[in-house]
């Protein structure tokens, strides 16, 4: 094989297993009932691809061609352990029937099914994401635990603990019954929000744009389960936000909202997500993620309508009443004029939010603007050593030096 | 899969014996345990006696130890149980949520250990 051809092999293998891994995988689970045996069957299917289309060209679906072979492997898996063998005959028995499976559209996509089963409530929230992040956006153990500032072999036990107890314990690889749909459907969407903002708070210097892979999950959602208000308010939530990325920072400093140039945002971004947020509050079924777009619209105004984000925020509580929806909501309230109410509410969140570094972060800013300045000067301090992004670190340095001057 | 729902009752929250409250308890036990029933799901199910019933036992060195009390002091204490078998866990989580104790204490769900996985 001439090294040309040989490149242009790995090259179409990659784009397989960037763009359909997820599929694949969903597939393979659907077929196995089994994570660690679907990863491990594709991956030898992916080994076994290299050196078969090198030798006789590219089949005419690569996909299908993965999807054969990942199941003849673990099939071949199954039949080496003993306890397994009833199960790697019903299986014999599928690859058979389906030896013709070869367009990729003739792919069940069973990817909605997949989602629900790694964010099932009967999982831990970290290694709902963790497990999303693993099987639907193809991230390897490594690069997940770089996101989320875990070690790599703790995450690695992490993602093993949950696929061992999804199939211990009978978690099902199907879509919900009617009357669970909503909270778990609210369930996924959370884990799709905690990607987003893993990625909006490293910023962009993480191997993977985690930012990127939410917008893609959210997607895929919208495109798999049409129709849902509260699906198609995060895909909106996430493209208002992501909108502004460009904006977001100026010499490698976190720029405020206010002060954002607003010629960078990307407009056709911006302008699907308020479209899709209308879309969603049309169905007349409102949700905390609609809630959440309707205030990210808001603050694409200018300039932005602060008592309307404080009102959205209000509402929001009765959704989510979390010690941080209403420092959001001390925040709004501060923007919209009423400084007195906003740091009486703050005073109020110190102990649950102690550790929450925007906190600090609000603190600084609003009694700076008190006057209060010994005791903003302490928060920036507090906020400045807990800021993950070295962007935030350096935005606060420089407002901190400022109310010092 | 055959899954147990432990029920961890917390007497104290709990209602007390006599009260109407109490008669609605015993209503929605009586109800879960017949849905469970008309479902053919139901393998077994009991109620225990008080925590102040309990002895506990272990052996230390070869030598039985007998106690007084439960295996741990808490709050909520293992109060009954039933075995059901269901298609998953959604399933078994549903008929958890039918037990009424789930208002005051927590109702734990595990799958029982399968010791012929391949069925033979």
């Amino acid at each position: 094989m001439a090294a040309s051809e040989a490149i242009a092999v790995t090259k179409a293998l990659e784009a397989v297993m960037r763009n359909d891994r997820g599929r694949l995988i969903a597939a393979l689970i659907s077929r196995l009932r089994d994570f660690q045996l679907a990863e491990e069957a594709l991956q030898e299917a992916a080994i076994s691809a290299l050196a078969h289309w090198g030798r006789v060209g590219l089949p005419s679906s690569p996909q299908g061609w993965l999807l054969k072979v990942a199941l003849r492997k673990a099939i071949d898996r199954l039949r080496g352990g003993a306890r397994e063998t009833r199960k790697a005959a019903e299986l014999a028995h599928f690859v058979g029937d389906e030896a013709d499976e070869s367009e990729p559209e003739m792919i069940p996509d069973q990817r909605l099914r997949l989602i629900f089963t790694c964010c099932h409530p009967a999982l831990d929230p970290k290694s709902r994401v963790a497990l999303t992040l693993r099987t639907l956006g193809g991230l390897t153990t490594g690069e997940i635990a770089r996101a989320f500032l875990d070690a790599e072999p703790t995450m690695g036990q992490r993602l093993s603990r949950a696929k061992a107890k999804i199939s211990a314990a009978g978690i099902p690889f199907k879509v919900p019954d009617p009357e669970d749909l909503p909270d778990r459907l609210n369930s996924v969407l959370t884990v799709v929000y905690l990607i987003f903002n893993a990625g909006y708070t490293v910023g962009p210097s993480l191997d993977r744009d985690l930012c990127a892979e939410a917008i893609f999950l959210a997607r895929m959602l919208a495109l798999l389960q049409p129709g849902e208000a509260e699906v198609e308010g995060c895909l909106a939530l996430l493209l208002i936000t992501h909108a502004r990325r460009d904006a977001r920072l100026r010499d490698d400093e976190t720029v405020a909202l206010t002060d954002q140039d607003r010629a960078l945002w990307d407009r056709q971004m911006l302008a699907e997500g308020l479209g899709l947020l209308e879309t969603a509050m049309s169905r007349r079924a409102p949700g905390p993620f609609q809630i959440k777009a309707a205030i990210a619209a808001c603050q694409s105004q200018s300039p932005p309508d602060w008592p309307q984000i404080a009102a959205l925020y209000t509402g929001l509580y009765r959704h989510e009443p979390t010690p941080i929806i209403q420092l959001n909501q001390a925040v709004a309230l501060a923007e919209a004029g009423h400084l007195p109410a906003a740091i009486a509410s703050l005073v109020g969140l110190a102990e649950p939010l102690a550790d929450y570094q925007p906190y600090h972060a609000a603190c600084a800013e609003y009694l700076g603007r008190a006057g209060q300045t010994d005791a903003a000067l302490t928060a920036y301090d507090r906020a400045i050593g807990m800021a993950v992004s070295p962007a935030d670190a350096a935005f606060l340095t420089r407002r901190r030096d400022r109310l010092r001057a | 899969m055959q899954y147990m729902l432990l029920i961890y009752g917390a007497p104290a929250v709990e209602p007390q014996y006599g009260t109407p409250a109490f008669a609605e308890m015993m209503e929605g036990y009586a109800a879960a345990s017949a849905k469970m029933v008309a479902d053919g799901v139901m393998r077994s199910g009991e109620g225990l006696q008080g925590v102040e019933t309990a002895t506990s036992l272990r052996i230390r060195g070869g030598k039985v130890e007998t106690m007084d009390g439960p295996f741990a002091e808490t709050k909520e204490h293992l109060g009954g149980y039933y075995v059901i078998d269901v298609p998953d866990l959604d399933a078994a989580l549903k008929y958890a949520a039918l037990i009424p104790s789930a208002k005051y204490g927590t109702v734990e769900v595990r799958p029982l250990m399968d010791y012929n996985p391949a069925g033979n």
